[in-house]
């Protein structure tokens, strides 16, 4: 380089050597060093003792495969009963003889959301592509047309009724939000006492009291001859509680960008509207996405919520089929194995954010 | 009157006030078309609210400003047009971070005039070569050394084919080492006939480029002259305060 060998003191470095190595400390002396980690090791060893019953339950003495309920009663958990009733938790009361429905709308879905992935696809033809999934699924569920024999929403279930609602609220709630965050910043006073007020009524109810207005006071607010059937007013509620919340993170990241960037763009002279899609509000979304995806977790979870106004979710599923006589009451098997599909869900949705985030910050900053 | 024969900028009783702070107190200057004019004076003394008056990213209150002719009014067709033929270049360059620093030249185009893709990426390749740094094209802003940042910012700039120039402190926030590379570029923009209007601390940069040097303290104009009598022979005592304080 040309500023080395103008400026010597540049290169004056000493001899470069590698940073001293640290002794390695003995496991006795990790685990018994002093009365910190004695204590610390002690108080792990009898947390990890008490371990030893619950391991003991859901493997050692478990029944893993039975067809009768009876084999199950001697103290162990009884995974056979989760394999006997998994079409039931999974699709819940749909007909079991059309229940390949549900099953290609969760294919779909899954196929949907992986090509989805990578933001390189993102853009308007994406959310063509999106509009028309959606509506093939709900057609694949509803039927009445193609030769499908009609499901009437009442009896669709388990795992597809919680998907679709997680990803229909989240999806259909976005658009509000983004609305809802730029009316809170506008500086035009009816859009923002608007948004202000729609904004601050919902966070200030609790979502059952939402899904009972939603579930019970809705049709009968609604002018004569006009219905919506339940799923579809819980599917409202639920996309204007994410709407609001959603709103609060998006109006966050709004707040992160710096005037300075729309400036430029006005004098550029791009149009305000194109200013906000295409310069400020990529931006915004970039700089919360923990925050975006933490709401996205708690809506997937929230959806179980629904049970209480009589939607047969996953959870609702899991309960029910855990009270067949037949079985003893695995209640907690029932429990922990939808407890493990929310859970499969909420990591990816985790782990898909952080490696989104750490690909945006790579890319654009140093 | 002609197009040709009038000034490119004409301000005249020009006011501005933040709150009840006047922050610009009856400002009077015509530019000629292709005329440098280097703005300097101390912080707060209002050059920087001038410049932005100029393409409203502050609205004026009082008096008047014609941009070719056009009138700087509450029109928006008028500001669209005034907005076409000005250039701004930042202090803090505010290029878009999100964006490569191909896109950051291009998008601009695409979204305010509608040019195809195609023909504003040739475009976007051509000035960034004219800046000497087309190798970075395909990089995002923040990988980038503050003086390229601010030669793309130039750049992203022409690509909009501006009559006239603004430029805020564009060298304020560079490193040392890194002034002269955005200062040549600039020399090479006046030395292709752009009107330009530049907020700066250079003086070496006024002397050397500048038609006239104008020094504002408080909201006003107290000297406009030629750069060898605005440094050698200042008239007014402000003026005279404030090159003894910058020439150490």
């Amino acid at each position: 380089m040309t500023i080395a060998a103008t400026t010597p003191h540049l290169i004056t470095l000493p001899n470069s050597s590698p940073p001293p190595k640290r002794d390695r400390r003995s496991v006795m002396a990790l685990l018994f060093g002093d009365l910190t980690a004695s204590c610390l090791t002690v108080l792990t060893g009898f947390m990890l003792l008490s371990l030893v019953p619950a391991a003991n339950w859901a493997i050692i003495d478990a029944t893993w495969a039975t067809a009768d309920p009876s084999a199950c009663r001697d103290g162990g958990a009884c995974w056979a009963f989760i394999a006997a009733k998994f079409r039931f938790i999974i699709f819940g009361t749909y007909p079991p003889d059309e229940q390949w429905r549900p099953l290609l709308v969760m294919v779909l879905m899954l196929a949907m959301v992986l090509a989805s992935l990578s933001p390189r696809l993102w853009g308007a033809k994406l959310i063509y592509v999106w509009t028309v999934a959606v509506f093939a699924m709900l057609i694949l569920m509803w039927g009445g047309v193609l030769g499908l024999s009609p499901v009437s929403s009442s009896a669709w279930g388990g795992l597809p009724v919680t998907l679709l609602l997680a990803l229909l609220s989240l999806g259909l709630g976005f658009p509000f939000a983004v609305v809802l965050a730029l009316g809170r910043r506008s500086t035009l006073p009816v859009p923002r006492l608007l948004s202000l007020m729609t904004i601050e009524l919902v966070r200030g109810l609790p979502l059952v009291g939402l899904l009972f207005v939603a579930s019970i006071l809705l049709p009968l607010l609604l002018p004569g001859g006009w219905s919506i059937d339940k799923l579809g007013r819980t599917l409202a509620a639920l996309t204007v509680f994410a709407a609001a919340y959603l709103a609060e993170v998006i109006r966050g990241g709004l707040q992160g960008v710096s005037p300075g960037q729309a400036e430029a763009a006005r004098a550029l002279g791009i149009p305000s509207w194109k200013i906000v899609w295409h310069i400020v509000l990529p931006q915004a979304l970039q700089k919360v996405i923990p925050p975006l995806t933490n709401t996205a977790i708690v809506m997937v979870k929230n959806t179980s919520l629904v049970l209480i106004v009589g939607v047969f979710d996953m959870l609702s599923a899991g309960r029910v089929a855990a009270t067949d006589p037949q079985w003893p009451a695995p209640y907690v098997e029932s429990y922990i194995f939808v407890a493990g599909i929310y859970f499969i869900i909420c990591f990816g949705i985790s782990n898909y954010s952080s490696w989104l985030e750490s690909r945006v910050q790579s890319r654009s900053y140093r | 009157m002609t197009r040709q024969a009038s000034p490119a900028i004409q301000i005249s009783a020009l006011d501005k006030w933040y709150g009840n702070f006047q922050v610009l107190k009856n400002i009077g200057l015509d530019v000629a078309p292709g005329e440098r004019i280097v703005v300097c004076g101390p912080s707060g003394s209002g050059k920087s609210t001038l410049i932005r008056c100029i393409n409203r990213l502050e609205e004026h209150q009082g008096g008047s400003i014609l941009v070719n002719g056009t009138p700087l009014n509450d029109s928006l067709k008028n500001l669209d047009a005034i907005r076409r033929d000005v250039g701004m270049v930042f202090q803090h360059f505010n290029l878009f971070p999100h964006l490569t620093v191909k896109e950051n030249c291009a998008l601009p185009q695409v979204l305010s005039r509608g040019t195809s893709r195609k023909e504003a990426e040739e475009r976007a390749m051509n000035f960034l070569s004219k800046v000497r740094i087309p190798e970075q094209a395909d990089k995002y802003p923040g990988q980038l050394s503050g003086g390229q940042q601010q030669r793309v910012a130039i750049a992203r700039a022409l690509c909009m084919t501006p009559k006239i120039m603004l430029f805020d402190e564009p060298t304020s926030a560079l490193d040392p080492e890194m002034v002269k590379e955005v200062l040549d570029t600039m020399v090479a923009l006046a030395d292709d006939g752009m009107t330009m209007i530049v907020v700066t601390h250079e003086m070496g940069f006024a002397r050397r480029v500048a038609d006239r040097v104008v020094f504002m303290e408080a909201g006003e104009i107290v000297e406009i002259g030629k750069p060898d009598v605005f440094f050698d022979a200042p008239a007014q005592v402000r003026t005279q305060n404030f090159l003894r304080n910058i020439m150490h």
